[in-house]
């Protein structure tokens, strides 16, 4: 079998039983990536012989009998928020171009530890603000169902690396939808962990009360085997959860959705969502009642302020998280000419290295926080999370797990909504609720718009640290489907065949 | 921007027309092993740029984890400030930009401060004076920035400027009063003597080095006046850059003097941030806080709230070291000096060296005696005060015991004195490399009595009289004779016996 079209599990199976080297397996991908990233641009920086080298190490190790990672040889592409040593971070942002970190996130560290290979840096909507990966500085990425179509965003670059069978398997950060809504139109896995359950160290900030590292994959039970490699309590991040990693892949492997409670949020559907997804949608509901849950419907009737309350709350942390990018210490400087002070070359620097997403959230932001506004729009922002919260805890006492679209229409041609800010931010609609509670929630493919032929999300919610039930329901409904299918969705994806 | 020449007002003048109100906050940079948010150390004085990591330098991604050891610190002033100790409380972004902040937000406390609403209790003029603590908050400090060229030392007109980023993120704590009012002409005073008792109260709790000089407690003071009568409250000025304990006394009678006279010609206080000049005595204009900053002030989302325990604001109440008005109260009574006394040994700056001397075996009265006597007089004498004084309490302990002893008499031990301060040594290297002992041979002052008594026969004469008090002129020709050594009484005692 084609190498890059194997799962991680696949390939941790065949590396185990010494069938393929990891060598292979990372020029196999290698291999791929020079083949059609020109046309996907899901990354931005691919070290070849870093990569390899990385491989070889692996390789020697088990050729040494050494105790070996749970990822050992297998590829990862890491969304380019995530500092690492020896490949640039960029953000998606001109402001870091050729910012190399002198050290590793946290989560770059648990892959080195698990032998996974950091194939590449992948692209992504600037400082991951954005729903498209229109906002990169560096261009957008394509969706491989349909390269004039969106890959989604922030972390579109990871979600298409993994459509395009450049990596099994991609990390991406959630902040208002950042990893399911791209996992949704590209037709892979993606998952939001609970927040604090992987660490943020490391991970340049957007929202820091929101930002949520997640895995990507193809199946359910790989995105599971990346999250609990990557998952667990940072000392070096206040907000980290010191507590046990839910048991993720012994819930994918599980699958079984009998007797469990599924709650239905009817607040996540009608107008704005498209017919396509919202049938999709229904007949997954009828799968998992089919499969021996017990579907109800339930109300969360705050969701609906979610996304201003969201579009208040995280461009005010954007507002003092960027501040430090003033071309003082690192990265690009503009206007340093000897004729002026420091307060001008900060003022000339973010305004050439800032994209215009950017700068919006920054002044918008500022704005919110600004004395005799921050009541009014800060203070009125958190107090309607604390009631999307209560919502939530009311629907977790009826319920196990929660289900909606994970987006309300499928990939929308690059261009489209570039210039329109709002309906961009309607992209994530369906994801940010869990973002602002800070709990668990996957998005799972569960087929294609009739009108359009795109991939379809499902959208798993569970309480806080209840992660493994996301991989329970989401495993049983991918194996029913793809039961039905005969054949994994993404099979059907042809942007690339042409 | 800056008024070389202010117009003022006689000190005097401006407080008969204006009743001053002050505030102070006093920043303490705490003496943690590590800064307040990584790993770094806080050794002072290092190579620029050498104590730093991803944490403190902010670089992107990097997170801050709060030093368990500041929060302590913090407690423990809070506690000895009379403070309540919050059972939860966060810290927040205070974002502004300067290139010595590397996120450009300091990561400080707002509304939700660790300590709030304690007291402290100073001593001026022999009254006790209650100065109200707002509250005690915990922040990171920035970095250090060097202005290299340009008139005022200042970022603008500087040629180039260098930041040295060990500073960054080293604990410090902010003691904010509550209005200080009613204290009329002592205001000044007032201000010094509050900063030197807060000093020595976190000395003795062992948070800080307290080194006003390098920083390490640092004091801007917020200075208005109001009308006499008017119960109106005036605007305020903040001065900075007050590092001496004698510079918060001058900038607050400087300011007294400056707004009166601004008052006076029908003016009004501008809401400023004024510098202090430790040459002149100056203060001038800074910032004004009218146009500026907005600090965009919201609750740090990279950390979790502190929540301390009561156990362990208990533990830490429960290892408090004494602290100083509790100390006084117990070395007052183990003295058995009256408050006076007590008074006086301050003033004189004596307390600590007396609560040494005794404490390296000295009696108190003894103590006191050669410290506020000989001691006193040669610090006068040399311009300078006790601290100045070269000498040891354990060496003034030696030598009040040599005396006790019978070692010494006095004059001897003034002598040794003299030469300890003139760098001879200890005290016991001084009485052996001068000989300086009583003499106690009964037959050498026996003669030397007998040999005064020859050579003074007309005081001989007075005495056979019954005029008694003319011995003293044999007994000083006898201590002349021995050079001091004699024992005095012992001398005056054979000089009686010999003649009557």
């Amino acid at each position: 079998m084609e190498l890059t079209r194997m799962t991680a599990a696949e390939l941790i199976a065949a590396l185990a039983r010494s069938e393929v080297s990891a060598t292979e397996v990372t020029q196999a991908h290698l291999d791929r990536i020079t083949a059609v990233d020109d046309r996907v641009h899901a990354f931005l920086h691919v070290d070849a012989d870093s990569a390899l080298a990385q491989a070889a190490e692996v390789d020697g190790k088990r050729r040494a009998g050494a105790v070996l990672g749970p990822l050992a040889g297998v590829p990862v592409a890491v969304k380019d928020v995530f500092t690492t040593v020896g490949l640039p971070t960029t953000c998606g942002s001109r402001i870091l171009d050729g910012w190399h970190p002198p050290y590793d996130a946290t989560i770059t560290q648990r892959l080195k530890q698990a032998g996974a290979i950091i194939i590449g840096k992948t692209n992504l909507d600037e400082f991951a603000m954005g729903s498209s990966t229109e906002n990169s500085a560096f261009g957008p990425s394509h969706n491989p169902w349909d390269l004039a179509k969106i890959p989604g965003g922030s972390s579109g670059g990871s979600a298409a690396a993994v459509a395009a069978y450049e990596a099994p398997l991609a990390i991406g950060t959630d902040t208002g939808g950042s990893i399911r809504q791209p996992a949704a139109v590209c037709g892979i896995v993606g998952t939001k962990p609970t927040y604090g359950g992987s660490s943020r160290y490391g991970v340049v900030a957007f929202a820091s009360s929101l930002d949520t590292p997640g895995p990507f994959g193809r199946t359910v039970l790989d995105t599971a085997l990346l999250h609990e490699a990557i998952s667990g309590y940072d000392p070096m991040d206040s907000t980290s959860i010191d507590a046990p990693v839910p048991p993720v892949v012994a819930a994918a492997r599980e699958a079984d959705v009998s007797g469990m409670r599924i709650g239905v949020v009817t607040d996540l559907s009608g107008d704005g969502y498209q017919p396509g997804v919202l049938s999709r949608f229904a007949e997954a509901v009828e799968l998992l009642e089919s499969l021996g849950a017990k579907v109800t419907e339930v109300s969360c009737p705050h969701f609906k302020y979610a996304l201003p309350a969201y579009y208040l709350i995280a461009p005010s942390e954007v507002s003092s998280n960027l501040a430090r990018f003033d071309a003082m210490r690192y990265g690009l400087r503009v206007g340093d000419d000897g004729t002026r002070d420091a307060e001008e070359v900060m003022a000339l620097t973010r305004e050439a290295g800032f994209g215009a997403e950017v700068k919006r959230r920054i002044i918008l932001g500022t704005y919110a926080l600004s004395s005799g506004y921050y009541d009014a729009y800060y203070g009125k922002a958190q107090q309607v999370r604390t009631l999307i919260i209560r919502d939530f805890d009311a629907a977790f006492r009826q319920v196990d797990v929660l289900v909606s679209p994970a987006s309300p229409t499928t990939a929308f041609p690059i261009g489209e909504r570039a210039d329109n800010p709002m309906a961009m931010y309607l992209a994530d609609l369906c994801t940010i609720p869990s973002d602002l509670a800070g709990n668990a929630a996957i998005s799972v493919p569960c087929g294609l718009a009739p009108e359009d032929g795109l991939p379809v999300g499902l959208q798993v919610m569970a309480p806080a640290l209840a992660d493994d039930r996301l991989y329970q329901v989401a495993a049983a409904v991918e194996a029913a489907l793809v039961g039905r299918w005969g054949q994994p969705l993404l099979s059907q994806a042809k942007g690339l065949d042409a | 921007m800056t008024t070389p020449t202010d117009t003022l007002v006689p000190f005097a003048v401006a407080i008969e027309r204006y009743e001053p109100l002050m505030g102070l906050e006093t920043h303490v940079e705490l003496g943690t092993r590590t800064k307040m948010f990584c790993g770094c150390i806080t050794t002072f004085g290092a190579e620029p740029n050498s104590q730093v990591c991803p944490v403190c330098l902010g670089l992107p991604g990097s997170l801050p984890v709060v030093n368990r050891m500041a929060i302590e610190y913090a407690i423990r002033i809070g506690l000895a400030l009379n403070c309540s100790i919050a059972t939860w409380c966060r810290f927040a972004r205070k974002n502004y930009f300067y290139p010595d902040m590397p996120k450009n937000f300091q990561i400080s406390q707002y509304d939700e401060p660790l300590c709030t609403d304690g007291w402290l209790d100073i001593q001026v003029e022999g009254a006790t004076i209650r100065v109200g603590i707002e509250r005690v908050h915990l922040e990171e400090d920035t970095g250090k920035s060097l202005h290299v060229g340009g008139a005022t030392g200042r970022i603008h007109g500087a040629d180039y400027s260098l930041v040295d980023y060990n500073r960054a993120g080293i604990p410090l704590v902010e003691i904010v009063t509550k209005p200080i009012e009613g204290t009329g002409a002592n205001a000044p005073e007032v201000a010094r003597i509050y900063v030197t008792e807060l000093r020595d109260l976190l000395r003795s709790l062992r948070v800080s080095d307290v080194r006003m000089e390098e920083g390490s407690l640092r004091c801007d003071v917020n200075t208005s006046l109001s009308p006499r009568g008017s119960g109106v409250w005036g605007t305020r000025t903040e001065t900075k850059n007050v590092n001496s304990l004698r510079s918060v006394e001058r900038a607050v009678r400087f300011e007294i003097e400056r707004q009166a006279a601004v008052l006076d010609a029908g003016g009004r206080v501008i809401l400023q941030t004024r510098h202090f000049h430790e040459d002149a005595g100056t203060t001038t204009s800074g910032r004004s806080k009218e146009e500026a900053q907005d600090y965009r002030y919201f609750p740090e989302p990279d950390l979790v709230p502190v929540a301390p325990s009561r156990e362990w604001v208990e533990q830490v109440r429960a290892e408090l070291p004494e602290l100083p008005a509790a100390r006084w109260t117990r070395l007052q009574a183990e003295w058995a000096l009256s408050e006076g006394d007590m008074t006086a040994l301050r003033n004189a700056g004596a307390f600590e060296k007396v609560a040494e001397t005794v404490a390296a075996g000295a009696s108190p009265s003894d103590a006191r005696k050669w410290w506020l006597g000989e001691l006193a007089r040669r610090a006068n004498e040399a311009g300078t005060d006790l601290a100045g004084l070269s000498i040891k309490p354990a060496e003034v302990a030696r030598v009040a015991e040599l005396v006790v002893q019978g070692a010494l008499n006095d004059q001897l031990a003034r002598q040794v004195l003299d030469r300890v301060l003139a760098g001879e040594g200890t005290p016991d290297e001084v009485v052996a490399a001068r000989g300086l002992a009583v003499v106690s041979d009964e037959g050498a002052l026996t003669a030397a009595v007998e040999a005064a008594i020859a050579a003074n026969p007309d005081v001989a004469a007075k005495i056979r009289d019954g005029k008694l008090a003319a011995a003293g002129v044999l007994v000083g020709a006898v201590m002349k004779a021995t050079r001091g050594k004699a024992d005095g009484t012992r001398v005056r005692e054979l000089i009686l016996e010999h003649l009557t």
